[in-house]
């Protein structure tokens, strides 16, 4: 049954593959197409992709749309109010064509309004927050991973103090703390800043160890060894063999820490230490509904939809992402 | 072309210990992994020396140290008479040139996120004196047509070649930069069966083609037998015996090479019954902590005395044709039976490997 291994020379050689010679024109797919063809495929991840975009384009054209369709945020109607029980007048919190979410108690704020408005700062804060986690993240994670020894056992332990720090107390006792104005910010341009930083600096690490281990195990794959042995220096191995195979976890694990940080957010503005009136934002108006849930339940439901349609297509476009871009779970 | 006397790489004693250290701040080295521990061998001009060893052994630290991807704890390779671990800076890159490797696993020694054309070219962005910038893209294609790919195939990607076209695409590499020497860890034991013979015709056609020699790693012994011209065979981190293809397997002198030689499998049912098969007692020690002596002397069947406090030097003993370190070497036929022909891969497919295209 054996047969020699002698093949006549040329045939080893001559012929590439003669099958595809009629097919030149087939052209090599990136993974990026490859992911983006999965996931068109995904209609859940779709979906929550639609509704992302949609509230972002909400939130960048949130005046057009309050031109269009409400109030300005701030105005008061006292005639929705009944000025006796200081609740709305119309039935499930004062909804109709006028007030599509229907109004606040006691000064009639239009709610449609408040939630589109409101959309801006949690999308802000959390969009620049993940940002930052992101930034810091991967930095000390590619350097931890790819350096190694002591510098990896510094920036390792640093995760663990980062982690074990009581985020919630820090946040509230700081923002408490924090005058109105300082660092050449006033206002909610200062209070944005704060949360944004309070969020994304203290959330680096959970990114930063996933990017560690990415790069701990890319840094062992043979490609590198190849690099290497060609004498590539360490910004060529960086950069052309270590970063491109990093833009996939690092691209889900944004996405999917973008909804935390808008449930981090709305927790921080429930508990009054977010941005501060009269700015409207989810958490706050969740806040105010609270008191009123016995007799205005209805209050209680747009702020807390908004933030559960919002954290839900996040989650759902994050979960579509990481099954496109990951070949393992093909 | 046959092999000439000339010398490309000289290695002299070389050694590589790992160290094992203990404690998380403070660390302190407790003992040391010898996964190379004092080898010598020459590698001549336009040969193939096949290095055979089981897992462990230390072929593939071998393979890193010659690579430079790992510095020796001592010893000396020669390139041509030059010190390869003495040259820095740009002499050293120069260097890097004429020694390639091609590796084992074909699905990790390709960047996923690089095209055929990045990848085949990279040595080229590395050493941007071998080839100009305008050239490339036709070298690359050359080197595709050279190792039997597709010209066409420049823009794919890896994840849509089979395993031996991924080997290819490594192969392509490899001869970039036109090497003298290449490595070759294991080049075929990742791949089908079938494909592992039309890869190791390809290795024999570009070594005449290109005047190369080639150290092949391997633990197939009838892989290493069809392609190699001198065969060492490796135990714990230092070769025991060393000679010619005809020498080793035909007539074997050290123990560990008869054992290794009889565990090989003959295709004839016929002849299986008249085969004694050595079978070894035992692990591999831990190269932590070797054997005193001959490191073998553990699960040898000749051990006495002197093997445990004396260590058999690998060189040429009375009655032997070429050198081995055992103090009681003598030369056994072992696979008698077995012609170069009998020991050949199974067929190859017709055609190349069969192109899969993936359209995931």
């Amino acid at each position: 049954m054996t047969a020699p291994l002698e093949v006549s020379g040329s045939d080893t050689t001559a012929a590439p593959e003669a099958v595809l010679e009629g097919v030149a024109t087939i052209e090599g797919r990136s993974l990026g197409q490859i992911a983006w063809m999965r996931l068109k495929r995904d209609k859940v991840a779709i979906a929550g992709a639609v509704v992302v975009v949609c509230l972002v384009l909400m939130a960048v054209f949130a005046p057009l749309v309050v031109r269009a369709l409400g109030h300005p945020p701030n105005e008061f109607h006292y005639k929705e109010i009944n000025p006796d029980t200081q609740v709305p007048i119309g039935s499930y919190g004062g909804i109709s064509g006028d007030f599509l979410f229907g109004v606040e108690p006691v000064n009639g704020r239009d709610l449609f309004s408040r939630i589109v408005y409101g959309s801006q700062i949690s999308l802000l804060i959390a969009f620049l927050a993940t940002l930052l986690s992101v930034v810091i993240g991967t930095v000390m994670g590619v350097v931890a991973g790819f350096f190694g020894g002591w510098v990896d056992t510094i920036i390792s332990r640093l995760m663990d103090i980062f982690l074990a720090f009581p985020l919630l107390l820090f946040a509230i006792a700081l923002a408490g703390v924090v005058p109105d104005r300082g660092f050449g910010l006033s206002g909610d341009a200062l209070r944005v800043s704060l949360i944004v930083f309070i969020i994304g600096f203290f959330n680096w690490p959970y990114i930063g160890r996933v990017i560690r281990g990415q790069t701990l195990s890319l840094r062992e794959r043979e490609f590198v060894d190849a690099a290497r042995s060609m004498g590539a220096r360490r910004p060529h191995i960086l950069y052309r063999e270590l970063l491109p195979n990093l833009v996939a976890p690092i691209l889900v694990y944004s996405t999917l820490l973008i909804p935390t940080n808008i449930l981090f957010e709305a927790a921080l503005s429930f508990l009054g230490v977010g941005v501060r009136p009269p700015r409207s934002t989810w958490g706050g108006m969740l806040s105010d509904a609270t008191h009123w849930y016995q007799v205005d339940p209805a209050f209680l439901i747009p702020p807390g939809v908004a933030i559960f349609v919002t954290v839900l297509a996040f989650n759902l476009l994050g979960d579509g992402l990481r099954d496109a871009l990951d070949p393992r779970s093909r | 072309m046959g092999p000439s006397a000339e010398s490309v790489l000289e290695v002299r004693d070389l050694v590589k210990h790992f160290p094992l250290t203990q404690g998380i701040v403070f660390q302190r080295q407790v003992g040391a992994v010898k996964a190379v521990d004092g080898v010598s061998f020459d590698l001549h001009k336009g040969e193939t020396l096949g290095v055979v060893g089981e897992s462990g052994c230390g072929k593939s630290t071998l393979a890193k140290l010659l690579m430079v991807l790992e510095r020796p704890t001592a010893g000396q390779v020669k390139f041509k008479g030059q010190d390869i671990y003495s040259l820095k800076g740009k002499a050293f890159k120069a260097m890097r040139r004429n020694i390639q490797i091609v590796f084992q696993d074909p699905y990790s020694s390709l960047n996923p996120r690089m095209t055929v054309g990045d990848i085949v070219g990279e040595p080229f962005d590395i050493h941007p004196e071998v080839a100009p910038r305008k050239d490339r893209r036709r070298k690359v294609q050359e080197l595709l047509e050279v190792v039997g790919l597709s010209p066409e195939h420049i823009n794919r990607y890896p994840h849509q070649f089979s395993g031996g076209q991924r080997q290819r695409i490594g192969i392509a590499r490899g001869l970039a930069l036109r090497p003298e020497v290449i490595i070759c860890d294991e080049p075929v034991s990742a791949l089908d069966v079938s494909v592992q013979a039309q890869v190791i015709n390809l290795f024999e056609s570009l070594q005449s083609e290109f005047d190369l020699s080639y150290m092949f790693i391997a633990h197939d012994l009838s892989v290493v037998r069809h392609i190699s011209d001198r065969v060492a065979v490796m135990y714990l981190g230092k070769i025991v015996e060393i000679g010619d293809e005809s020498q080793i397997y035909g007539a074997p002198s050290h123990p560990y090479t008869q054992a290794l030689l009889s565990a090989v499998p003959i295709p004839d049912p016929a002849q299986r019954a008249s085969k004694a098969q050595i079978v070894l007692q035992g692990d591999v020690p831990s190269p932590a902590n070797p054997p005193s002596g001959c490191r073998f002397r553990t699960r040898c069947w000749k051990v006495q005395d002197i093997c445990s406090s004396e260590e058999p030097l690998l060189t040429i003993r009375p009655g032997i044709s070429h050198p081995s370190a055992c103090h009681f070497a003598e030369q056994t036929q072992i696979v008698e039976t077995l012609t170069p022909e009998d020991v050949a891969l199974p067929p190859a497919a017709a055609t190349q490997d069969g192109l899969t295209q993936d359209l995931a």
